[in-house]
Order: structure tokens, then C-alpha cells, then sequence
């Protein structure tokens, strides 16, 4: 009689099964954040948004310090950051109990009980009281520098009680997060049986491990030279096969994490590619019901950083890696409307500003070198769209300039299309601006209107383009440009 | 957020509209002082253009807390005990039950009834330790295979394939779910070979039973026979009962009648 895949649940458990069990993100640090609702084998009921600790002015400067934090860090290029698994709700039970702080004495005891108890309980109850502990850095370095401390956690770690394995896993995992080198490194030894597990069916269990995984992968390349040769890709790649989105997810940040390293282009990547894991990415990026978003989010940045190592985007390409992605920001964008005066509607881009700047970067790299693509730009009418972008800021200008330029260079037929309209009135406008980017690649653009496009310079006269130019006739990096355009107005 | 209905149209995939416009350039075009030319831009993934992206995923990575299992709000259940046959364990809440049987009563060997962590190492033991053709295979040509996922290296001694595994994979060298087999049959529970274990100093958990097999830290490979290795803990724990459970043998009908 083969092995049922999921435990078969005694009657009474079966009628728990309707109690709705939530389960919370909690704040960090004043932050606010959805709640969020875990699939497992029991279902579990979506809470409600968490109240705000403290004040939204108090809220906002946080933020503003740790975005400040982390552009340091990346500029260091030192930005690491970790996830923390832990019992939110756990930690409210004991509001007020800050975690203690536990000399060898206490940590030895916990480790004997854990290991030689008699009462399962009891064991239980001691690896509980360690991992609270070890919440608190000097727990953590006292812990580590005990001898045998770490094997016998690898100990119970392997040992088959499950609940003992549990407790041992959750306090590797709050080593992990540790912000030490010398604690995360510390984890070592567990490293072959972290990723023994991940072929597991448990997927709490194998979630905890994944997200441990994730935290030491990012901590040093020591970790990373290990976890190589000792096969995390291929376990990688076994465990993206699991129906679990819990573990989908972590195994998603894990990825990232590795993906993230230094010596990826080198060392990971290529194995990266050579698996089976980007058509099972994509797959989980495809749109539709099923889709996910934390699961998406984590695997989106996985490929963010493949394809920006340029190691072998042909191959991704071949995997269908475009059409899943277009799809993916079309499903992302919303449905069409169809409305009878169906004018132009806002691209996407207009109310998603932090996506601009790619957006527009995509769109230059697929108009640079294709006819068929700047055709398709004009006659899908996206031109006023464009134009409507060059308020927002100085980057994206340029950026929309940019692509403005790359339908324009391809001659007559091209600037037709672009004329009338409300480009010059655009440029017009550009021209005030004091960027010196910005009016240099508006220049660009007059110059390939004036050369393609009859009457446009007439037209330019006009509207009184001669004093626009004017303004910037003592600008260093304008001024042959400048003159140039002026010269080709007045004279033809 | 709304798309003209033409570009979603085109981009879900639809026909395509007429031919691309055609391409006609004057030389004078992007001539000094102007210098514009089409190119296309790749930007390195350490790039200031990445940056705003970069620290927005940062502030996600930080801002997120999941659960971890174990919580008080798990759904409270009356005590219930393991459903499977001849398990005694007893549990109050289910996530407990999930993780307890499926480290102990999903992947077992149907001969000797020790547990593994997955179907993989499951099937490896059945075939090095329950099957007698691979043992008679094994004199002939390299069976043992290497443990790590993705790696088809095969040795001739289980003993070279630990090797492999210390050197190549960096695994350790006590790696507990790498036994070499025993020339007895079944381990059978023994007071003796507890006490001896002890005796050596052995720091593992006493109760661990059978599920893990654990290789003593002191045993280094030594000329004595497999029989006479005795640091192993033995002693069976009350709560896990051996009784008629569905555990697997061998997956392949063909070779039910080779084991021993």
C-alpha cells in the first residue's frame, strides 16, 4: 500500500481544520506592512492590516534613514540584507520580555536538556529557550564560542525527533540572521544537512531552511565556496518542483541571494543557467490566476540579476524569458478598457513613476536598431504618451528624448509621422529647462526634424524657437549646437 | 491602469499592422556639432541606474516577517496520536504532525524501517544495504553512487564514495546519512551496543534510535570489519512503534524477490 503524500488527519483534527488561524507580518521597527496569508495544508484565514506603533511623521523619517542607509551601503557595495523568520505572534505574547541574555552555564543546560531529557516536553521547552536567547547578539557569540555548542545543535538537528528538529533548525536560523560574521559562519557545519533536507516534504521545515540558506549565502564568499561543491543549485533546482508557495517564495530569496554574490557572473551563474531552474522561474512568472506575487517578486529579482551579468540572455530569450515578461507587465499594467471615445490612454508608466526610468530604458533598447519597433510606436499612437513623461523629471526627459531620437533618425518617413502634433510645443518647452542633457538631446532631435521634416524649422520660427534657443547660446556644451540650429532655421 | 487598447492588443499578440516604415537617412544627420546615433544601452549590474531599484528590494527584504511555525495561534486541536500504524506520538497541533510524519514515516525502508529525509537517500539505502544483486554488482564495477544531487560519479567502495564526498563536496566526514553497510541484517535494539557508545564519550543524542544513523565522531575507517562497529546507538524510543506501517521497499516490482 504506497504512502499517502499528506498525513492522514485524525476526525478531530479534521474539524479544526475550519478554525481560521492567522497568521501576521509584523512591523519592523515602526515600518507598516500588509498582512499576508501563508498557504499550507490547512488553510488559514488573511488578518487585517496591523496599527501603526507610532506616529506617520516619525514613520516617514525612518524611512528616509534607512533609504539613506542603504544607498550608502550600495555605493560601498556592502548592501546585504537578511530575512528573519520569527513568531510575531510569539513576541507580542511577551511584549515587555526583552530576550534574555544567557552566559555558557545556561546555554550548556539548555544543551544537555535538549540532548538527554527525559520528557519530550522538556526538550522541547530547553531548544525553545535557547533560540529566544539567541535573539540577542551576546547570546549568540557566547553560544558560538562554547565548544560542541554547534555540533550538538547539528546533532539535534538530524536527530529524529521532529519537533527537536525543528527547534535546532529555528536556532540555526537566528544564528543566520546574525549580523557577525563570525556567527553566521559558525552555521557552517549544518550546511550539508540544510540541503539534504530541501528534498524533504516537510515545507515549514523546509522553508526555515531555505530562508537560513539565504541569509548565510549572502553573509561572505566563504560561505558561497562551500554551498557550491556541495550542490545548492541542483538542490535548488529539485525543490522549485514543490507545490508549496510558501517554499516557493523562500526558495526565491535564497536564489536572489546567490544570484546577488560578487562572483556570480563567474562562478553561479552558468550553473545557474545550465539548470532547469529558469524554465521553471519563468513558468512561475507566467500571469494568470495562479500567479503569485511574493513568489513572483523573489523571482523577478532573480532574473533582474542574470540578465544584468549579460552571461547568456540568448538563452533566456530561447526560453521564452520575453514574451513571459511582456505579458507579465501587461497583466501587471490592468486590464483594457474599452470605452466608445477611447482616446489615448496614459501608458502605464505615467502612474508607476519609480518604473520610468527602465521602462523608458527598455524602450530605447527595442527602438534603437528596428524600423518595425518605431513603427509600431507611431502607429499604436504612443508618441503623446511620451511626450506627456518629459515633465517628470530630468532622467527620464533625456530618456524620452532618446527614444523620440531613434524614431526620428530613421528618416523622412519617420518625422512625418512625428509632425504636426504636439511634439514642437513639447521641445519648445524642453528648451526652458536648464539641464544641459536634457535641451542637448532636444538640439539632437531638431536637428533630425529640420533635416527630415519640411517646414518644420518654418514652423519653429513661429513659435518663436529663436528665443528659446537663445538662453542657451553661452552654454559650453550647447553652443556649436546651438549656433548650428539657429544657422539652419534662418537660412534652410 | 489602462494601455491603448492597440498596444495591449499588439503585445498579448496579435497580428501585426503593415510593413515598417521606410528607412531613409541623410549623412548630415548626427554630423558635428551633433552626434546622436541609436545605440543600445546595457547598464552593469553594479550601475547608479539600478540603484533607486536596488534599495527599494532592500527595504522590502527588510520590511517582511514571516512566521515561523510554532506560533500559539496554531488551530487547537485535542491531543490526537499519529495515524499511521504502530506510531504511538502524541500531538496538539497539526503543523507539528505534518513536519513529525514526514521526517519519520514518509521515506522508510520497508526492511529495516529507518527513516530518511528523502525518497532519494531512501532509495540509495534500499539498493546499497537490502539488495544482494547490487552487492554482487558491486564486485564487479563502480555502484556507489555519489550522494550529492546532480553529481553522476560512481565508486567502487562506499568508502571511496565518503572520500569523494569530504574532498569534492565538502561534506563532512561524520555525514550522518552516509552509512556503510553493515554485514548483520537489521539493526536490532541493544543495551550492549548503548552503553559502549557512551563509553566512548559519544556527545550524540542517546535516544536517537534507528531513524538517523549516526556515525560515531571517533570511528575513523579502520581495517575491522563492518560487523564490528558498534559506536552506533541502537536503543529504540517508546513513542516510535515498528508495526505494520506502509513503508517502501523497492520501487521496481522486478526485484521484489531479491531481497533478503
Amino acid at each position: 500500500m504506497p504512502r499517502p503524500l499528506t498525513p492522514p488527519l485524525p476526525p478531530c483534527a479534521v474539524a479544526a481544520q475550519s478554525v481560521p488561524c492567522s497568521r501576521r507580518r509584523g512591523p519592523v521597527a515602526c515600518s507598516v506592512v500588509q498582512v499576508y496569508s501563508r498557504s499550507t495544508m490547512w488553510s488559514r484565514q488573511r488578518g487585517g492590516l496591523k496599527p501603526l506603533r507610532c506616529g506617520v511623521e516619525q514613520l516617514r523619517c525612518r524611512r528616509r534613514e534607512r533609504e539613506a542607509a542603504l544607498r550608502k551601503a550600495r555605493r560601498e557595495q556592502q548592501l546585504v540584507s537578511k530575512r528573519l523568520l520569527r513568531d510575531e505572534a510569539l513576541e507580542e505574547a511577551e511584549e515587555g520580555c526583552v530576550a534574555m541574555i544567557f552566559g555558557e552555564a545556561e546555554i550548556q543546560q539548555f544543551l544537555r536538556l535538549a540532548q538527554r531529557g527525559t520528557e519530550e516536553k522538556e526538550r522541547e521547552g530547553a531548544l525553545v529557550s535557547l533560540r529566544r536567547g539567541l535573539q540577542r547578539p551576546e547570546t549568540q557569540q557566547t553560544f558560538i564560542r562554547l565548544e560542541g555548542s554547534i555540533r550538538t545543535l547539528v546533532g539535534l538537528l538530524t536527530s529524529n525527533q521532529a519537533l527537536l528538529q525543528l527547534e535546532a533548525a529555528r536556532c540555526l536560523h537566528e544564528l543566520s540572521h546574525s549580523e557577525q560574521s563570525a556567527v553566521v559562519e559558525a552555521c557552517l557545519p549544518a550546511t550539508s544537512y540544510l540541503l539534504t533536507y530541501l528534498s524533504g516534504h516537510s515545507s515549514d521545515f523546509i522553508e526555515l531552511c531555505l530562508y537560513t540558506l539565504g541569509n548565510l549565502i549572502v553573509e561572505s564568499e566563504a560561505v558561497r565556496r562551500q554551498l557550491l561543491p556541495q550542490g545548492i543549485v541542483p538542490a535548488l533546482a529539485a525543490c522549485i518542483q514543490s507545490p508549496h508557495l510558501t517554499v516557493l517564495e523562500a526558495l526565491g530569496y535564497a536564489l536572489s541571494q546567490l544570484l546577488q554574490a560578487k562572483e556570480a557572473p563567474e562562478k553561479i551563474i552558468p550553473s545557474v543557467l545550465g539548470s532547469t531552474l529558469p524554465q521553471h522561474m519563468l513558468q512561475l512568472l507566467q500571469p494568470g490566476p495562479k500567479l503569485n506575487l511574493g513568489v513572483a517578486v523573489e523571482f523577478a529579482w532573480c532574473l533582474h540579476y542574470i540578465i544584468c551579468s549579460q552571461v547568456n540572455n540568448a538563452l533566456l530569450i530561447t526560453q521564452g524569458a520575453l514574451s513571459t515578461l511582456g505579458l507579465l507587465l501587461l497583466d501587471l499594467a490592468g486590464a483594457v478598457q474599452r470605452t466608445e471615445d477611447a482616446g489615448l490612454e496614459l501608458f502605464l508608466l505615467q502612474k508607476q513613476p519609480s518604473l520610468l526610468p527602465e521602462g523608458l530604458w527598455l524602450l530605447n533598447n527595442l527602438t534603437a536598431n528596428s524600423p518595425s519597433f518605431c513603427t509600431s510606436l507611431l502607429s499604436l499612437d504612443l508618441i503623446e504618451p511620451l511626450l506627456h513623461l518629459l515633465s517628470v523629471s530630468n532622467v527620464v526627459s533625456v530618456l524620452v528624448l532618446t527614444v523620440l531620437c531613434n524614431v526620428a533618425e530613421k528618416g523622412p518617413a519617420y518625422c512625418q509621422r512625428l509632425w504636426p502634433g504636439p511634439l514642437l510645443s513639447s521641445l519648445l518647452d524642453t528648451l526652458a529647462f536648464s539641464d544641459t542633457e536634457v535641451v542637448g538631446q532636444s538640439l539632437e532631435l531638431l536637428q533630425l526634424l529640420f533635416l527630415y521634416q519640411p517646414g518644420a524649422a518654418q514652423a519653429f520660427l513661429q513659435q518663436s524657437g529663436l528665443q528659446a534657443l537663445q538662453r542657451h547660446e553661452e552654454v559650453a556644451q550647447l553652443q556649436d549646437r546651438v549656433h548650428a540650429l539657429q544657422q539652419t532655421a534662418l537660412h534652410g | 491602469m489602462q494601455l491603448p487598447p492597440a498596444l495591449h492588443a499588439r503585445l498579448a499578440g496579435a497580428p501585426g499592422s503593415a510593413e515598417p516604415l521606410p528607412v531613409e537617412r541623410d549623412p548630415a544627420a548626427g554630423t558635428t556639432p551633433f552626434s546622436f546615433a541609436p545605440r543600445l544601452v546595457r547598464f552593469p549590474r553594479e550601475h547608479d541606474f539600478f540603484e533607486d531599484g536596488d534599495v527599494q528590494r532592500h527595504l522590502y527584504l527588510q520590511d517582511v516577517l514571516t512566521q515561523v511555525g510554532g506560533a500559539p495561534e496554531r488551530p487547537r486541536v485535542p491531543e490526537f496520536t499519529c495515524q499511521v500504524a504502530g506510531c504511538c506520538q502524541v500531538f496538539d497541533a497539526l503543523e507539528d504532525y505534518e513536519h513529525h510524519y514526514h521526517a519519520l514515516h514518509r521515506n522508510v525502508c520497508s526492511f529495516c524501517k529507518r527513516a530518511f529525509p528523502s525518497g532519494h537517500l531512501l532509495d540509495t539505502h534500499i539498493l546499497e544495504w537490502h539488495d544482494s544483486l547490487f552487492q554482487i554488482l558491486a564486485e564487479r564495477q563502480d555502484m556507489y553512487q555519489c550522494l550529492v544531487e546532480g553529481c553522476t560519479e560512481k565508486f567502487r567502495t562506499s568508502r571511496d564514495r565518503k572520500e569523494h564526498l569530504v574532498m569534492r563536496h565538502l561534506y563532512p566526514a561524520d555525514f550522518r546519512f552516509d552509512k556503510p553497510r553493515r554485514s548483520r541484517g537489521p539493526a536490532v535494539p541493544g543495551a550492549a551496543e548503548q552503553v559502549l557508545a557512551e563509553a566512548l564519550g559519544d556527545d550524540r543524542v542517546p535516544s536517537e534510535g534507528d531513524a538517523m544513523e549516526v556515525c560515531s565522531e571517533h570511528v575513523e575507517p579502520s581495517p575491522e570489519p563492518a560487523g564490528e562497529r558498534r559506536a552506533y546507538s541502537h536503543r529504540i524510543p517508546s513513542t516510535i512503534c515498528f508495526g505494520q506501517g506502509a513503508s517502501r521497499g523497492f520501487k521496481s516490482a522486478k526485484k521484489r524477490n531479491k531481497h533478503q
